[in-house]
């Protein structure tokens, strides 16, 4: 796989010389093709069907492909930025979502008994740092190790685990369980790809899972309790905390293998799906489509996961292999809890899916995500 | 220097790769247990998703039946189904309740009554969305202030449902019964049977007295359905399939409103009960008690106030006088004793009695009065009926005996309820020597039978069961059990006549006889109801009972007045007509009344004259 290069295998000679022409000149504006295009098509599939799962709403439909415009700007600029300028920035980031992040605690307004937003002065709209951390994590974690021997020292790995879990409790406090989690396994994906030992991998798993219990009785709110027993037996309480599961199983499994046809789901359509076109959008398509629907999304999502993992692979840097490598996989992981959640074999945890799910915060920095992978790989360092 | 870096590089290369590739593999992983998932979700469980969508989807709703209408004799009609509108919530769509309610208590007015029955209504099992009842009978205004502000009232609704009406109200009250919403223990009881809880499933009321109840079963009509599909709030997008209701049967009475409304007009102001019965069928004509209420206060929900002014009412206005009031007969009972008598062989229509005013047992120093306090001097059967002597019937009771007296009255109905669908009626008291035992009231007096003689002591009826007894009389002994249902859906009905047996007289002429001596009650010089003689348009039989008043507590918040009043004897009639070829036959009893021949039998005779009157012009 590490010598297969994707675009020599899939066109035909006549198509050859075109795609590789294309695929020179997107290079020039570090923009990696295949990637793109993968995108693309998860976009134009998101939006067909957002427009189901919206009460067919054009105008959320439009709404949603400005947040696209919007994230694929940022996407080309981010691209266009040397891995050295980010490498720069890397810790500066972290020190200033840091900081945000005890804003927030201080002086953050919320909804919902949790703090996770600040009130910025004059016409900027509201801030979410967590967002920026999202970001500013793993590239903080690669920018340290990538400067360290690999595979990485144990004292290294303990000083970049203190640099993961610093903002990890912060977010923790708000509380927001699910984006701290989905943070800290972004940096520890850092160091899983830096070369992190298996024994280390497997303590550190063991470990999480002993403290799971402390964290039940010790950590979690109440709400976030009940999201988990609701999850082990959603019957429980059928018309409170445990319609959104019933439903979006309903949706699902109704679905069949065909589906009801577009724009023909009942569950969807008349609204007995909640949340049908943010987090559980992924119910419309599996009822409408079917079976073979939701195969067709789950296998786009692997060729770009699968891209991403190739791309990050060819990265120059370490750095660039270090960050690219941890957000490729962060990506598939919301893909996982999203599904996962929305099947029920996950707790209910405020989980988008990517690209698909409406929401302009989640589209602008997951595409902005993909400018820096793209980054990453596209720079040649000159010497 | 070099040549190290360019090795670490790729090392660093190899080490990467090789987690991308475990990468990869757990990605692939994790995508095939979502896709296994998604299996075991689309296929495996398929059937039962779908199952469980097409119910969200598909409701099956039940459509309540009409109730079927009820019509006197003349096809007019007594209780209807008119178009009402009432305010409803459904809680689900309702953002805050407390708000919602006291802006609506502004706009049309809710009472506190209707908060704590919308209170209790909530708390019932119920579908989501299901409407709840806030508020019944809106008027025009209050239906136009709600839709004005309808965008400020998120679901809030005004539903128009058909609700029972009487168009007579008071007059009908107790012998029509009413509707009334069904209540816990209604719901318990119809639930107790599957057939009943599916046929009430629509249902919002049920008939809670009177014909309403006793007939429940016909009038309520057969439940319908509708397959719809809904959205999850609840609604309705489409009717995919309907089977429409069947409404209740219509029914039709014997009641003749044109004297029911008479005798409600006859007894404004009195407290008492008018019963009338066609002799021919034994359908009950009138069935009336004074006062009365109006029923329609009852089908929305009376207010707690409105109830307590009628339960604490002193003229109980609830209660059922016609059929539950017992009374003593007093003298209405002398032509059945005389019947007796002669029966017995212990009188005839020669026999004479001296009357000095008194009557004495022997070896027995009690003196028992005749209303007269002269006497009526020699008295026979006739004179004894036409002035209602008492010493006469004294005397004659005491030698014919109590147990000759009870088995003969009893062939008239008395200590029975003889109605087939009167369902309040009582059963009075026909005393005998075995009732006084058993009721602790120790052994049988002769003495006790001197009162009975004149219908007074331990005797009691109600009207309808005098009213009755004179039906059989008037067709001389044939009898046709009282009834009020006529006709289903203009079908007439048959009831079973039942095994009672009629009465046969020895000598067949004692019937003409007696009804020659009830003639004279009105038409003779002394008759006690002579003062009917000015509007004698149809040859009436009657007589006429003064029963004491016994056992009023001295209560002192009674004003003394009023107290007075209430002491005073209540007054009695009983008539039918025509003479030769009886077509009705009446009781009519105006409590404290006092002079029977001027109270209660101008009232029986209106009634008679316009019955006949009716009937022939």
């Amino acid at each position: 796989m590490a010598s297969t290069d994707f675009s020599r295998t899939v066109s035909t000679p006549a198509q050859h010389h075109t795609f590789e022409r294309s695929g020179a000149f997107f290079a020039k504006l570090h923009i990696d093709l295949i990637l793109f295009l993968l995108l693309c098509a998860l976009m134009v599939t998101g939006l067909s069907i957002l427009y189901s799962g919206s009460g067919q709403e054009m105008s959320m439909v439009k709404r949603q492909a400005i947040h696209f415009g919007i994230g694929m700007v940022l996407l080309f600029i981010a691209a266009q930025i040397p891995p050295r300028v980010y490498q720069l920035v890397a810790p500066w980031a972290l020190g200033a979502g840091t900081l945000l992040l005890v804003g927030v605690l201080v002086a953050g307004v919320g909804a919902k008994g949790a703090q996770r937003w600040l009130d910025l002065p004059g016409p900027l709209p509201r801030f979410q740092p967590s967002e920026l951390v999202k970001l500013a994590l793993p590239l903080a974690v690669a920018w340290f190790m990538a400067k360290r021997p690999v595979p990485p020292r144990f004292r290294d790995l303990l000083a970049a685990l203190l640099i993961i879990m610093l903002p990890t409790i912060l977010i923790l406090k708000q509380p927001d369980l699910g984006t701290s989690i989905l943070i800290s396994t972004s940096g520890l994906l850092v160091l899983f790809f830096a070369g992190m030992s298996w024994l280390l991998i497997f303590s550190m798993i063991t470990i999480v899972a002993a403290m799971a219990p402390v964290m039940w009785f010790f950590v979690m709110h109440g709400y976030q309790k009940q999201r988990v027993l609701t999850f082990l037996n959603p019957e429980s309480d059928p018309l409170g905390s445990g319609w959104n599961i019933i439903q979006s199983k309903t949706a699902i499994g109704s679905g069949g293998i065909h589906g009801k046809g577009y724009l023909q789901g009942t569950q969807s359509q008349l609204e007995f799906l909640p949340e049908s076109h943010t987090d559980f959008i992924i119910a419309v398509l599996a009822e409408e489509h079917g079976l073979i629907g939701v195969c067709l999304l789950l296998l786009l999502y692997a060729l770009i996961i699968l891209r991403c993992l190739y791309i990050s692979s060819r990265c120059e840097t370490l750095f660039g292999r270090l960050l690219s490598g941890s957000m490729s996989v962060t990506f598939f992981i919301y893909v996982f809890v999203n599904i996962g959640m929305v099947s029920g074999i996950l707790p209910v945890v405020g989980v988008p899916l990517p690209l698909v799910s409406y929401g302009g915060t989640s589209v602008v920095s997951l595409l902005l995500g993909f400018g820096l992978i793209m980054s990453m790989y596209t720079h040649r360092q000159r010497k | 220097m070099w040549e190290q870096s360019i090795r670490d590089k790729a090392y660093e290369r190899r080490l990467f790769r090789a987690r991308a590739i475990v990468a990869a593999v757990l990605v692939i992983t994790a995508l095939f247990v979502l896709a296994w998932r998604m299996t075991y979700l689309q296929v495996t469980l398929h059937e039962k998703y779908q199952d469980l969508s097409e119910n969200n989807r598909i409701q099956i709703r039940p459509i309540a039946p009409n109730r079927g209408l009820i019509y006197d004799r003349n096809g007019i009609l007594l209780a209807e189904n008119i178009p009402a509108y009432s305010l409803t919530i459904v809680p689900e769509k309702v953002d805050d309740l407390d708000e919602t309610l006291a802006f609506l208590k502004d706009l049309v007015g809710i009472s506190d009554r209707d908060l704590e029955q919308f209170d209790k209504r909530s708390s019932y099992r119920r579908r989501p969305y299901e409407p709840i009842v806030l508020r019944q009978r809106l008027s025009e205004e209050e239906i136009a202030a709600v839709m004005v502000n309808r965008f400020y009232l998120p679901g809030v609704d005004v539903q128009a449902q058909l609700i029972r009406h009487y168009p007579h109200g008071d007059a009908f009250a107790h012998v029509l019964g009413y509707v009334g919403r069904i209540n816990q223990r209604d719901q318990e009881r119809l639930e107790r049977d599957d057939e009943n809880k599916r046929r009430y499933s629509a249902t919002s009321h049920i008939g809670k007295t009177g014909i309403e109840r006793r007939y429940e079963e016909l009038l309520h009509g057969e439940v319908g359905y509708e397959r719809v599909e809904t959205n999850a709030r609840g609604r309705l997008l489409r009717t995919l399939q309907r089977e429409h209701p069947a409404p209740g049967t219509d029914l039709t009475l014997h009641l003749d409103s044109r004297l029911q409304l008479l005798a409600a007009e006859l007894l404004e102001g009195r407290r008492g009960a008018v019963v009338a019965i066609e002799v021919e069928t034994g359908g009950i004509l009138t069935l009336y008690s004074n006062p009365g209420f109006d029923p329609n206060a009852f089908v929305t929900g009376i207010s707690f106030d409105d109830y307590e002014a009628l339960t604490t009412s002193l003229d109980k206005p609830l209660f059922d006088r016609a059929t539950r009031g017992i009374y003593p007969p007093a003298s209405t009972l002398k032509p059945f004793v005389g019947l007796a008598a002669l029966e017995a062989g212990s009188t005839s229509w020669n026999y004479k009695v001296l009357d000095p005013g008194w009557f004495q047992l022997d070896n027995d120093e009690r003196y028992y009065r005749d209303w007269k306090r002269e006497g009526h001097g020699i008295v026979d059967l006739e004179m004894a009926i036409v002035e209602s002597c008492d010493t006469y019937f004294y005397d004659v009771a005491v030698r014919t005996g109590i147990d000759g007296i009870t088995p003969f009255l009893g062939q008239f109905g008395f200590g029975r309820d003889m109605s087939i669908d009167v369902i309040s009626a009582v059963s009075g008291i026909l005393p005998d020597r075995e009732w006084k035992r058993t009721t602790g009231r120790g052994p049988w007096y002769p003495g006790d039978t001197v009162n009975l003689g004149i219908g007074q002591g331990f005797m009691a009826v109600t009207p309808l069961q005098l009213a009755t007894a004179t039906a059989v009389l008037a067709n001389k002994g044939k009898w046709e059990v009282p009834r009020l249902l006529a006709a289903e859906n203009d079908v007439t009905t048959e009831f079973p006549h039942g095994d009672i047996p009629d009465i046969t007289l020895t000598n067949d002429s004692d019937w003409d006889h007696m009804f020659t001596a009830m003639d004279h009650v009105i038409t003779g010089t002394h008759g006690t109801a002579r003062a009917l003689r000015t509007n004698l348009d149809f040859p009436i039989a009657g007589k006429t009972g003064t029963a004491q008043v016994v056992g009023i507590e001295q209560d002192a918040e009674y004003d003394s007045e009023a107290l007075q009043e209430r002491l005073r004897d209540h007054a009695w009639f009983m008539a039918f007509s025509p003479i030769d070829k009886p077509q009705i036959a009446i009781a009519v009893i105006v409590e404290n009344g006092e002079s029977a021949g001027r109270t209660a039998a101008p009232i029986a005779q209106a009634i008679i004259n316009k019955y006949l009157g009716g009937a022939e012009g």
